[in-house]
């Protein structure tokens, strides 16, 4: 890569990453659930050549298991942090645009959802709505727009008191054409990036909820849940029961986070020429 | 049809003293009036509230002798100090000169704008370039009043007198009214056909 600037490098880096993500969402959906069956013959295994990640107390293949698990984690990062940033830019543009008496409300909301600790609502959320996918989906995406909805908030003031926003206005363009052609575009970079980092948070929040017994059904095979059974087990020295699946979800969600820092550099303005 | 300015009070905080107090300002149509005085007089917020971008506390501004249109394009059009900031650093250039309405090519060689300028950036032009930019847009808007707030006080001389022969040429073939706004006695007595000094002329 000597050869080309830091931007190709960026964008060569963003494609990689886009593309082993979604590999691995590919490659959960296509591993058939009889690989993932359990046969008590294998049970407890360490580590080989047939099963690399050794297998579980049900003797099920761990490998496997784990990038089923990883599938559905990257859907519910995905989804929860889609939805959330859509959220984000929804709030942040109404407490900008809205009276001052919206304002004042919307961030006291953020304040309020920022005060209680997230894990404790999202258990919360999703054990109201009844656990499952759903229920940790919703519990995660209302719980992760408050950052990204108060630096959009902050974006969009500092925007609308430039002054080639009150000369659209002068040159008779409504409020929905400023916002559309001056304010959109420049939230896009703050959109994207701030999605980005959104995912891990998201996707680590699916897992923890999960291991603490409140987020999925303990048959579907997922990280959280892995790494709960591998509990019970690890006083007995089966130590790659946590050590590999969990190392398997720190490398996607690193891969994620260097993939935000790429898209930021590519989409800052004051980068952009580097 | 002048534009006016009625006993304007004008103050941006309401514990803040008042920066325009009692203030009448007239041009006519085919008028180059020029505004001088030092810095803190309230230059650039007389120029402001003309164009509608703040209302007056007190008194009003009338065009015709009406209050300015809220929607639709402004007949009074200012053009800003710093031309960098007046246009979006995301768009193209043409983009620029079409929010003002119908861009027709032709013109822009009278504006002193060359037709390559139209597909870059804001970043890729120089200030005086950029400020014949905001000139022409609002000339496109069809604005009858044009104030002009220091424009080429960042410009050397040779580029201040080529920006100023495009903003005269129009002013006069349009028969529009002008209000310069400016530190520079030279210029305002060079440009206008009449000149205010805020800081001489007692509020009424």
């Amino acid at each position: 890569m000597r050869g080309m600037n830091r931007r190709a490098c960026a964008l060569c880096w963003a494609i990689l990453l886009a593309a082993v993500l979604a590999a691995v969402y590919l490659l959960g959906l296509l591993i058939p659930d009889e690989a993932v069956a359990g046969s008590f013959l294998h049970a407890k295994e360490a580590p080989s050549l047939a099963h690399p990640f050794g297998t579980d107390a049900l003797g099920r293949d761990l490998l496997m298991r784990t990038l089923k698990g990883l599938s559905v984690s990257v859907t519910v990062g995905i989804a929860a942090s889609v939805i959330s940033a859509v959220i984000a830019v929804f709030v942040g543009i109404a407490a900008a645009t809205g009276s001052k008496r919206l304002d004042a409300l919307i961030n006291w909301c953020i304040d309020l959802v920022m005060s209680v600790p997230h894990t404790v609502l999202v258990i919360l959320i999703s054990f109201a709505l009844g656990r499952g996918l759903k229920g940790l989906l919703i519990g995660i995406a209302a719980t992760h727009w408050c950052s990204l909805a108060r630096l959009i908030r902050g974006e969009v003031l500092q925007l609308r008191a430039q002054p080639y926003v009150s000369v659209s206005g002068r040159l008779g363009k409504s409020g929905g054409w400023i916002l559309l052609h001056h304010l959109l575009p420049h939230l896009a970079p703050q959109f994207f990036v701030g999605l980005v980092l959104l995912f891990p948070h998201a996707v680590l929040h699916e897992a923890s909820v999960s291991f603490l017994g409140f987020g999925l059904p303990p048959e579907q095979p997922a990280i959280g849940i892995i790494l709960s059974e591998s509990m019970r087990y690890l006083s007995t020295g089966m130590w790659w029961q946590a050590v590999l699946p969990g190392l398997t979800l720190v490398l996607i969600v690193l891969l994620v986070d260097r993939l935000g820092n790429q898209l930021q550099m590519l989409l800052d303005p004051y980068s952009a020429q580097e | 049809m002048p534009l006016e300015a009625r006993n304007v009070f004008f103050r941006y905080h309401r514990k803040s003293p008042w920066v325009l107090e009692n203030r009448s300002l007239t041009v006519g149509r085919g008028e180059r009036l020029a505004l001088l005085a030092p810095s803190g007089y309230g230059k650039t917020t007389l120029a402001l509230l003309l164009a509608g971008y703040l209302q007056p506390a007190r008194g009003e501004i009338l065009w015709d002798g009406k209050p300015l249109p809220a929607k639709g394009v402004c007949p009074v059009q200012l053009i800003w100090q710093h031309p960098e900031k007046a246009v979006n650093p995301r768009w193209r250039l043409r983009k620029v000169l079409e929010e003002s309405g119908r861009l027709t090519e032709d013109r822009l060689a009278s504006f002193g704008i060359e037709r390559a300028w139209l597909d870059r950036f804001p970043r890729e032009l120089s200030g005086g370039e950029l400020q014949r930019f905001c000139v022409a847009r609002a000339l496109l808007s069809g604005a009858e009043y044009l104030i002009c707030d220091e424009i080429s006080a960042m410009l050397d001389a040779i580029t201040q007198a080529q920006l100023w022969n495009v903003v005269l040429e129009e002013a006069e073939k349009r028969e529009m009214g002008l209000l310069v706004v400016t530190h520079n006695r030279r210029l305002a007595e060079r440009i206008a056909s009449r000149v205010v000094d805020l800081s001489e002329e007692p509020a009424q």
